[in-house]
């Protein structure tokens, strides 16, 4: 009964594909979004305003094209690709945590020190034009790295709850952050002074490009990230350790794979991500320090971003790209005297019949193990 | 025309893809020992779990003490005065024996308080009637299992329940609590009780039972009557061929000592010693069987062996060299190979599909691991297809199954695939054919005879007393930590084992023999 | 130290929502459901406390007490949500909790959009008074609803077939209780109790709702039932101390003693200790047994 192996390794490159960018679950996640939309469209009826100006908010922000007034300016397309940036690395963040069995919440956090790392090497890192902001992206991706490693170990070694764990982290980074940013040379209690113009992102091209949006360098780490992740989690060896500790830990620990050190690399792995998106933000869109007045809520974003791309390297690369067009059309939707806060509304939900989902794939599991077991007499 | 308590005529149950309960038909008389014969999956539980108000049955109907009756829930099951002891004890280990006795059906003060100390009257009210000796403060999770269990009986009695139904009671039993147990059927009989059992086990049936109902796949085969029936027809029936009872395999030419445990202590996850000061060896061409009770360190010693938990004093030598600080990884590729008690636990990635299952010994190694980290996909399904062919498990999707849609048997075939396919030096197999039909159990214990005639050394733990002497060359029995005893298979008693097992040392052949009755209230 | 003892009814304004809250979390994890969302319901029941007591303070006489009962049924309602996905569709428990944390940061702030055209609500003239000594009235309601849920739990049937379901559900069903019944009331409960406390909170420590009101506080009472041990007991002694931490933080610039720290240093206390604890106690887990997984009924 055996099957010719060039047929099995084809199948399985094919599935393989498939499911790295879209998975099977692509059709639950754009019914997902769909329905979160539909429930936007209705809230906004509800409230005696015009879902039509949403919508027309929306496409500007994807295309640049204004509708009304028929004019058209490619900023927007670039300020959009610029929200999606640190959407799409907390994404991945929380999505390669996700496929290792962890739950990382504290994305937020991890964003968090690697923002502070970045404003640090801005302020104080050699002043050499590409070197500069190098180092910064270095740091910024070591920084969040240490923070979910150490989120990693503690859950490895003493069982702690990642979730709780990683809430309690993001306070005290943002806290931490707070009082080192504070603490440089002439800061004052909400900025530092301006950065060297050798630590920003800015990229003249993208600029030009974009009419002028904040559209940086960043784009190209997103890009790589996400190649990066791919790789990584379907074709390494890395990935397949993680993937087996995170589908069945105590089973990849009885094959003798090292369970404490994956979980650990995951977390870090993950944190990085994070980390990198701090940095994109802090010298792609900034000039100078900010001592946070609260979060800036990329991380807990990048929970809907990472469920609606259910956790692989494609599906978050377009979900990010949605939820920053979502972000970034807010003002315009102000503009259109449609609040803003309708988006938070639909990534809301979304979340919630996302975490159905969830609940599906355990009612179709529980329902295959019965039919397994079963099962006998269908094999035999 | 005679008095049944039940009767469940022509059920029906389907679950999808599968005909769980076929038109069977079951009478139990008033006052009777009725026991349910069949293998794992024959649809004993079902049939029982309908009866309780678990499940809605799909087709027929149900009459108790002749009246027609439709069960929807456990309330109304209990209100007909149907009780059921679940195989897995259904208790809060939090809570005391009198809280899980009185869960639902609380006695209250006029305050609408719960009124403790009349339930805790009640409850030693009925374990003096029936003989079931509890402590009614102590809490689930420090009493013994025997304990349990009877508090498990006592729930039901305090809800007055007539008809009882045991789930494979015997199951987490050592032999002297396997027979306290038929002395507490004795008493529920004599008070008037109905009892079900639903078992696999022949020679508790022919001790306990006057009747036997038994099925397989689904379907009534046939109701007899106990006394005047063989153990081996009733096995028939029950699998519907002649069953061998001993395997054919050639005698053990045992060489050099492969496993030497020495004076070995491992303390339990509870924090005190499961395995204490023990010893023992095991050779290359010979299988040995740690016969014993599950609970009784067991699980401890082979996870010291294998590496899943640190010893705490001792040493473990592999082929004479000191294992005992490496790490599992290592404990691998010296050359031990583990079949784990619980393959969905810990013997398979569910949601893997069956070449990476195979591969999860293996990933790191030629051909499977190129260069860079990157792994050979194309390299690992045709060991797959490799695998699956010389083992013959059979996998809707060959390699890309993913193993939980595969069925118990095939699992298990796959995991001693992949541990046989190492060639270990030393084999430790734990619980090989749990939950497994006759036909893969043949299989799988056809293997195991097999690896140890290539000069193998296989450590085999197993709770089933039968599967170890058909299998084992020689016997060590285990109890609470300690290894009473260590007896040749050809020339050992069963009812010695079973002695041994229960912690009396050096046991004649013919001492512990079951009719005698041990002193009321040991436990 | 009598800067210490004056501080009594300020560390007690800020307790009394923690506790509640926790209190909250607590029924919700030992029936078996994890609640994370409590920073969001404890957002929703600010913001309807801090709506109804600006629109009806001038008109109405005890509006406050009118907030408060408000902001427990929004609290309520809202977390029917997370009940319906975690017992009956059997959702996964936190990724439902973490939805509703959004979705309430969002749908908060949609509506004072709507109804106040700004992103905070209309501040209001007069908050809650304070009592005897200075004390705000949340701290006495917190002390009640300690006792009335310790009652419960412990002493009344509901409480031990409730606890039972987060022990062993599969137990508890076979004793003929409707376990998902017994989560759903849980789950509301624990909305209810988040809404009052976010209510509380509003009333008693600033003078409108915005998306910073909240502000971790649903966090901390998350840590407070971890390292309360989910007990009436342990909650109410680590809702204290937590409670202090964070009124430290705030009025330590009052204390002689501690003006050279950095406020941040007690911000970052309440975190910092249950951390802490949680790697210091990992060995036993005090969670009970059957949270956070959905009820399958099956055979036996």
């Amino acid at each position: 009964m055996a099957f010719a192996s060039k047929d099995s390794a084809k199948a399985k490159a094919r599935a393989d594909l498939f499911d790295a960018f879209i998975g099977s679950n692509g059709a639950i996640s754009v019914i997902v979004v769909v329905l979160g939309f539909l429930c936007g469209t209705l809230l906004i009826l509800a409230v005696g305003k015009n879902p039509g100006n949403m919508y027309a908010a929306l496409l500007q922000t994807l295309t640049g094209l204004d509708v009304t007034r028929g004019t058209w300016n490619a900023r927007y397309i670039g300020e959009w690709l610029t929200a999606s940036m640190p959407l799409i690395l907390c994404g991945l963040s929380m999505g390669f945590a996700a496929r290792t069995g962890l739950f990382n919440v504290g994305a937020e956090g991890q964003y968090i020190v690697g923002l502070t790392a970045a404003q640090f090497v801005a302020l104080f890192g050699p002043q050499v034009p590409g070197l500069h902001w190098a180092l910064a992206l270095v740091a910024g991706c070591l920084a969040g790295a240490l923070w979910g490693g150490l989120v990693g170990w503690l859950k490895a070694k003493y069982s702690v709850s990642e979730v709780v764990a990683t809430i309690m982290l993001n306070y005290v980074a943002y806290y931490l952050s707070r009082f080192f940013t504070q603490l440089m040379p002439a800061a004052n209690t909400y900025r530092t002074p301006a950065y060297p113009e050798t630590a920003l992102l800015k990229n003249g091209l993208f600029e030009r490009l974009t009419n002028g949006s904040r559209l940086n360098t960043g784009l190209f780490v997103v890009v790589i990230c996400v190649v990066f992740y791919w790789f990584v989690i379907e074709r390494t060896r890395l990935g397949f350790e993680l993937r087996a500790t995170g589908l069945n830990k105590e089973a990849a620990r009885c094959s003798g794979i090292k369970v404490t050190r994956s979980i650990t690399a995951s977390m870090a792995i993950a944190g990085a991500f994070a980390g990198l998106a701090g940095v994109i933000v802090a010298l792609g869109s900034f000039s100078y320090g900010r001592v946070l007045g609260g979060l800036d809520n990329y991380g807990f974003n990048g929970i809907a971003v990472a469920l609606v791309g259910n956790s692989t390297a494609g599906g978050t690369l377009l979900s990010g790209l949605l939820f920053g067009m979502l972000a970034s059309a807010q003002p315009l939707m102000q503009s259109r005297q449609i609040p803003k806060e309708v988006t938070w509304i639909i990534s809301g939900l979304v979340v919630v019949f996302i975490s159905l989902r969830a609940g599906f794939k355990m009612i179709m599991d529980w329902r295959q193990k019965r039919l397994a077991e079963k099962g006998r007499q269908r094999d035999e | 025309m005679d008095e049944y308590a039940i009767e469940m005529l022509d059920i029906t149950k389907v679950f999808p893809g599968v005909v769980a309960n076929d038109k069977v038909t079951l009478r139990v008389r008033e006052n009777e020992i009725h026991a349910i014969l069949g293998e794992n999956g024959a649809g004993k539980s079902t049939l029982m779990s309908v009866l309780f108000g678990l499940y809605d049955p799909d087709g027929g109907s149900i009459r108790v003490k002749g009246k027609e009756v439709r069960i929807r829930d456990p309330n109304e099951a209990t209100a007909l005065g149907i009780g059921m002891v679940h195989q897995h004890f259904k208790l809060v280990h939090t809570y005391t024996v009198t809280e899980n006795i009185i869960l639902g059906m609380e006695p209250r003060r006029r305050d609408g308080t719960i009124d403790i100390a009349s339930a805790e009257r009640r409850v030693a009210e009925l374990s003096e009637r029936y003989g079931l000796s509890v402590d009614p403060r102590a809490k689930i999770e420090s009493i013994t299992v025997g304990m349990q269990q009877r508090v498990e009986i006592l729930k039901i009695l305090y809800r007055d329940a007539d008809i009882l139904i045991f789930d494979e009671p015997t199951a987490v039993l050592t032999p002297q609590e396997i027979d306290e147990l038929m002395s507490i059927f004795e008493r529920l009989k004599a008070e008037g009780k109905t009892i079900i059992l639903i078992t696999h086990k022949l020679r508790e049936i022919k001790e306990a039972a006057e009747r036997c109902t038994v099925l397989r796949r689904g379907r009534f085969i046939g109701t007899v009557d106990v006394a005047s029936t063989t153990e081996e027809e009733m096995a028939e029936m029950m699998v519907g061929r002649a069953v061998k009872f001993r395997i054919d395999k050639d005698e053990a030419k045992p060489g050099d000592v492969v496993l030497k445990v020495e004076d070995l202590t491992v303390m339990s996850s509870k924090g005190h010693p499961a395995v204490k000061g023990l010893s023992l060896e095991v050779r290359a061409g010979e299988i040995v069987g740690l016969a014993g009770v599950d609970g009784n360190g067991q699980s401890e010693l082979i996870q010291a062996i294998t590496g899943l938990k640190p010893a705490k004093s001792g040493r473990i030598l592999l082929e004479g060299r000191d294992i005992a600080h490496l790490s599992i990884k290592e404990r691998v590729e010296a050359g031990i190979g583990h079949v784990p008690e619980d393959r969905h636990k810990h013997g398979l990635v569910l949601d893997f599909r069956l070449d990476e299952n195979l591969a999860l010994k293996t990933y790191d190694k030629k051909p499977i691991l190129k260069r860079l980290g990157v792994l050979d996909f194309a390299a690992m399904a045709a060991h797959g297809d490799d695998l699956i062919g010389q083992y013959d498990i059979r996998a809707g999707k060959g390699s890309a199954t993913k193993a939980r849609n595969m069925s118990g048997g095939n699992q298990q075939k796959a995991i001693i695939a992949r541990e046989i396919d190492l060639s270990p030096r030393l084999l430790v197999v734990a619980q090989p054919t749990r939950g497994l039909d006759v036909g893969a159990i043949e299989y799988i214990h056809k293997r195991v005879v097999a690896e140890r005639d290539k000069g193998r050394a296989v450590l085999l733990v197993s709770f089933e007393l039968d599967e170890i002497m058909a299998l084992c060359d020689r016997i060590a029995a285990i109890s609470k930590g300690e290894i009473v005893g260590v007896v040749d298979a050809a020339t050992a008693e069963e009812r010695a084992i079973g002695a041994m097992m229960a912690g009396v040392r050096g046991a004649h052949p013919a001492a512990g023999r079951r009719d005698e009755r041990p002193a009321q209230g040991a436990s | 130290m009598s800067s210490l003892l004056g501080m009594l009814p300020s560390v007690l304004m800020i307790v009394a929502p923690i506790l509640i809250a926790a209190l909250g979390g607590m029924i919700s994890e030992r029936s078996g459901v994890v609640n994370i969302a409590l920073e969001g319901l404890m957002g929703i029941g600010a913001f309807a406390a801090a709506t109804t007591h600006v629109l009806l303070e001038s008109s109405m006489r005890g509006s406050v007490w009118l907030a408060l009962l408000v902001a427990t049924a929004a609290g309520m309602a809202f977390s029917l949500i997370h009940a319906y996905a975690s017992v009956s569709l059997k959702a996964d428990q936190t990724v439902s909790g973490t939805g509703i944390n959004l979705l309430s940061m969002g749908g908060t702030v949609f509506l004072c959009q709507i109804i106040f055209r700004q992103e905070r609500t209309e501040p209001y003239k007069l908050g809650m008074m304070p009592g005897l000594g200075g004390i705000y009235p949340t701290a006495y309601i917190a002390l009640a609803v300690l006792l009335a849920t310790w009652y419960v739990l412990y002493k009344r049937p509901f409480g031990l077939r409730l606890r039972a379901c987060g022990e062993h559900p599969a137990a508890a069903a076979s004793a003929g209780i409707d376990v998902k019944k017994m989560r759903y009331i849980a789950v509301l409960a624990s909305g209810a109790y988040a809404g009052l406390a976010g209510g509380c909170l509003v009333l008693t420590q600033t003078i409108q709702f915005t998306n910073m009101t909240i502000n971790g506080a649903g966090f901390i009472a998350l840590a407070a039932v971890s390292f309360g041990r989910y007990l009436p007991k342990g909650i109410a002694g680590s809702s204290v101390l937590f409670g202090s931490a964070v009124a430290l933080a705030i009025y330590m610039v009052n204390i002689e003693a501690l003006r050279g720290l950095p406020p941040e240093f007690f911000s970052i206390m309440p975190y910092l200790i249950t951390l802490v604890t949680l790697v210091a106690f990992s060995g036993k887990d005090y969670a009970p047994r059957a949270s956070g997984q959905p009820y399958e009924k099956g055979g036996s």
